[in-house]
């Protein structure tokens, strides 16, 4: 509070609130570094034998390496779309480097065998491999530039019938499931971005609870992006078979950089009959310096397939870093009576840009949807909100709520909504909210009276807006999401 | 026929023998005008579905065929006794009367307009008083699409309304445009033009009448400029054919402590499109939007509205609701953007949509755009059909079905219903939704 008023007096014009805004807006990522692992990295640029060679590496069958190389080829007839509303230069991807894998070593049987300097950096961030695994009885699937290199708990898991691998690992291990279900809710036609990653996935995870399973622990993969330009190709694909249930956890920090990362993950689950699948991401990956140079480009594609009846997926995420992040974690409920739920706070700050939202389609009867969307933008970046809520002509009873919120901090940010509701069916219920408003001077007030600092009434009226949100994590990760935004806006807002 | 999907040609084509037919009038500005917008016909094409702007608005039916230019007035068909049907009655007015496009001196009443207001036709205006027409025709509005372009290029006559500063206008301006014809596929590219002067005061009500068989293209560009603290109303009651296309561009302006209110009611046309715009120039403006659409059949009603909040201090409310029967399709887009200096704004927006069959359809986007952070905005939509307990609360009073109906529905509409301020008209726009409600069997006898 004493800094506070020296700087107050500095200069009388700015406001107390502008101040503690100017002081949010410039504090600096916090939690970059870079972990010095020897990686082999493929040659820069994209053509078939590129694509050849990441199959190869991953020593996957030759049916892999044939639907890697249809959605290359797809790719390449592809234009790269421009319609969000962001603004970034154009991306080279002949300059981006493909694959890139810690050095190959025997496969690991426990902690022992981890490289330490990766221990090392996953203590950095707060979240110890070993101290999750004793205390939060989280089993760990941890990649490291695209490469699973320590999985735990997975005996625990294997009793239950619960598959919980990297992806290339279910690959060479079940490649009926694999068959079965990749590209079956992002199909590579889906999208640019889609066609992009199928063709030069390099890892992900692949999670499969049989019937009647409640995955007994909530599974977690701790995302890196390490090596200097590489682009991070992601894959991830959740199925969770009749009235099972699962709680997945994705998050991630990356290292300060100077030349921008492009990250087009593809993320599908499926939810068969009375199943219900929970998927959460924080997201802090590396946001640019205040002139917005370096940063990651996130343009991910995550959507869930309610395929059964009474099947529920819900999205949360928190969105804190990252210079561009543009996607839409989406829910197609086919399934008569099956739920949707979008739970969404994105943070920009400086000069970061967000184009975030959901698509909620509504195909089966008596399905119901959520949409809770917080926006906060500070210094001066964009934030948007675009969704889609489409109720189709045979969703007889279908219902969605949907409220997006902005809050605005600093007169340079941009706040932005662009919802489309297509309703096709006349017993539909559509209901649409979306306020923009800055942070109240008169609950500052309120709080100042009480004798609570700027910067703390404003953090405290923050957290209050995204409440709702947060709810919906998991305990470890609201703790954590709670950190992150108070970081994000650390000394801004006050 | 001549279908081309992409490419006005019948519009380019049209044109050697439109300028023939029009003698005399082509020595005007309006004249150059039309030249100068002659090459925009052919840069520009009709748009598509994959236009973000024309997203759920299919025109092809519009692109694909030839509508005819009007020069001249055609032969009347109605007397003006007839005419009072279509008009609101039960007040005074100024009467302005078009048909396709074109002034009929005999329709309209124009007597005893008090000095310093100048209610005439467009093309009266071009010969007797070119400098005032040039100060204010086309400023506000610009080429945006093909429709635009087709109405500069054909566009021969409309209303010029202006009034001075300091003045009350006494009562009310009535303006009829009945269009379509028995013979032939007319284009009727009527303007609007409406100056208020500071602190003046005008309402004006615009109504759009269809007759005759055959399908006709109505395509309007309305302009609205409100001098400082003048205060502007203006409703707009569109009754075309139910086999006619009408499109309307209006673009509004206003300067500080204006105030604009636009009441858009949509009843009739089988594919209708409205851009309504306003830019907020300056301090404490007020801008409000009523709209109410009642479509039944194959009727497809789009909306799409834009508010900019250039300045400070400046408030902007919408209400838009829509009531759709069979197949009828509507659309809402409506755009609020908040500049960066215009703090202290306050926007709401508001659409609700009632569906009564299985098969209509609406597609609504609600859209905020916001570069200044001390701004109070928000935006509501809401899709749904009747509320079912209101329906059960009133039915257990003994009243029967199609009353219970008829009254939920007036109940919805009401609140824009309720927003115009002339008595007589609100009478009887309750009495249209009503006999609108009858004629479709919405409610049956």
């Amino acid at each position: 509070m004493s800094d506070l008023k020296e700087k107050n007096v500095k200069s009388d014009e700015v406001s107390d609130d502008m101040k503690v805004l100017d002081d949010l807006t410039s504090s600096e990522y916090k939690w970059g570094f870079v972990t010095e692992i020897e990686s082999e990295t493929a040659q820069k640029g994209l053509n078939e034998e590129i694509v050849r060679f990441i199959s190869k590496k991953k020593e996957e069958p030759e049916w892999m390496a044939e639907w890697r190389l249809k959605a290359f080829r797809y790719w390449q007839k592809m234009i790269e779309p421009h319609w969000p509303n962001v603004e970034y230069q154009p991306i080279d991807y002949q300059n981006i480097s493909y694959y890139s894998a810690p050095k190959q070593k025997p496969k690991l049987n426990s902690l022992d065998e981890v490289d330490p300097e990766l221990l090392k950096t996953f203590e950095k961030l707060g979240i110890p491999i070993e101290e999750q695994k004793i205390l939060s009885g989280v089993a760990v699937d941890a990649v490291f530039d695209s490469v699973s290199v320590a999985t735990t708990f997975k005996d625990t898991l294997k009793e239950k019938g619960i598959i919980f691998c990297s992806i290339s690992e279910a690959i060479k291990e079940y490649p009926d499931l694999i068959k079965k279900y990749l590209g079956s809710v992002v199909p590579y036609t889906d999208n640019y971005f889609a066609a992009l990653n199928s063709a030069v996935f390099s890892d992900g995870s692949f999670v499969f609870i049989p019937k009647g399973v409640r995955c007994p622990m909530e599974l977690s993969t701790y995302f890196r992006i390490n090596a200097q330009e590489t682009g991070q190709f992601e894959r991830t694909l959740i199925v969770a078979e009749e009235n099972s249930y699962v709680s997945y956890l994705e998050g991630c920090t990356a290292p300060i950089r100077d030349n921008n990362q492009l990250h087009a993950a593809v993320v599908e689950l499926v939810a068969l009959d009375d199943a219900e699948i929970k998927y959460s991401t924080v997201q802090n990956w590396y946001p640019g310096d205040k002139e917005g140079k370096g940063g990651i480009y996130n343009f991910v594609t995550k959507r869930g397939a309610c395929k059964g009846i009474n099947s529920k997926i819900s999205w949360t995420q928190v969105e804190t870093g990252s210079a561009i992040t543009w996607k839409y974690p989406s829910c197609i409920l086919q399934g008569d009576n099956s739920v949707g739920e979008f739970y969404s706070v994105a943070v920009t700050n400086n000069k970061q840009q967000a184009d975030t939202g959901t698509k909620m389609i509504h195909l089966g009867k008596n399905t119901r949807s959520t949409i809770i969307s917080k926006g906060i933008s500070a210094g001066k970046s964009q934030n948007s909100y675009r969704g889609l809520v489409r109720i189709g002509r045979n969703a007889e009873g279908a219902r969605n709520f949907t409220q997006c919120d902005s809050m605005l901090m600093g007169e340079k940010c941009g706040a932005h909504t662009f919802p489309y509701i297509e309703v096709d069916n006349e017993s539909a219920k559509v209901e649409h909210e979306a306020t923009t408003s800055k942070v109240g001077e008169d609950q500052i007030f309120y709080l100042n009276q009480r004798g609570i600092s700027t910067e703390d009434a404003v953090n405290m009226i923050v957290n209050g807006f995204c409440k709702e949100v947060f709810k919906e994590l998991p305990m470890e990760f609201a703790v954590e999401a709670q950190k992150l935004l108070a970081i994000s806006l650390e000394g801004s807002v006050g | 026929m001549n279908k081309n999907k992409q490419n006005p040609n019948w519009y380019l084509e049209s044109f050697v023998s439109f300028e023939e037919s029009l003698n005399g009038h082509s020595k005007t500005f309006l004249h150059d005008l039309r030249k100068e917008t002659l090459p925009s016909l052919e840069q520009l094409s009709f748009p598509t579905l994959k236009d973000e702007e024309w997203k759920y608005t299919n025109i092809s039916s519009i692109s694909e065929q030839n509508f005819i230019p009007v020069s001249k007035l055609p032969q009347i068909i109605l007397s003006k006794e007839k005419l009072k049907d279509f008009l609101f009655q039960g007040f005074d007015y100024y009467l302005l009367t078009f048909v396709n496009g074109i002034y009929s001196n005999e329709l309209s009443d124009l007597e005893r307009i008090p000095e310093g207001i100048i209610i005439e036709n467009i093309s009266t205006v071009a010969k007797n008083n070119p400098q005032i027409l040039q100060k204010y025709f086309s400023k506000l509005s610009k080429t945006e699409n093909i429709f635009n372009a087709i109405n500069s290029v054909y566009s021969v006559d409309g209303s010029f309304i202006k009034v001075s500063d300091n003045i009350v206008l006494d009562k009310p301006i009535q303006i009829v445009h009945i269009n379509g014809a028995e013979d032939n596929k007319v284009l009727s590219v009527p303007r609007n033009i409406i100056v208020v002067g500071k602190n003046s005061q005008a309402s004006i009500i615009v109504n759009y009448f269809g007759h005759g068989s055959e399908p006709y293209f109505t395509n309007i560009i309305s302009e609205v400029y409100v001098d400082e603290g003048g205060i502007v109303d203006l409703i707009k009651n569109q009754s075309e054919n139910e086999n006619s296309f009408h499109i309307e561009k209006l673009q509004a302006f206003q300067e500080k402590n204006s105030v604009f209110n636009h009441y858009n009611f949509e009843f009739g046309g089988s594919i209708v499109r409205n851009d309504i715009n306003s830019v907020l120039n300056g301090e404490n403006i007020e801008t409000h939007y009523y709209g109410l659409s009642l479509a039944n059949g194959k009727q497809h009603i789009d909306n799409h509205t834009f508010v900019d909040h250039a300045k400070p201090n400046c408030m902007s409310n919408e209400v838009y609701k829509a009531i759709l029967d069979d197949e009828a399709h509507g659309v809402f887009n409506g755009k609020i953007i908040v500049q960066k200096d215009a703090q202290k704004t306050n926007a709401y927006q508001q659409n609700k949509t009632i569906l009564l069959s299985k098969k209509a359809k609406i597609d609504t986007k609600p859209q905020l755009e916001i570069f200044a952070d001390d701004v109070k905005c928000s935006h509501g939509a809401t899709v749904g059909h009747l509320d079912d307990e209101a329906y059960f609360y009133i039915r257990t009073r003994g009243i029967p079905e199609n009353l219970a109906k008829s009254i939920l529905i007036r109940a919805f509409a009401n609140d824009v219903v309720e927003s115009v301020k002339i008595e007589q008209i609100r009478e009887q726009l309750n009495h249209m939704i009503f006999e609108h409600l009858h004629r479709v069997e919405i409610i049956s006898e």
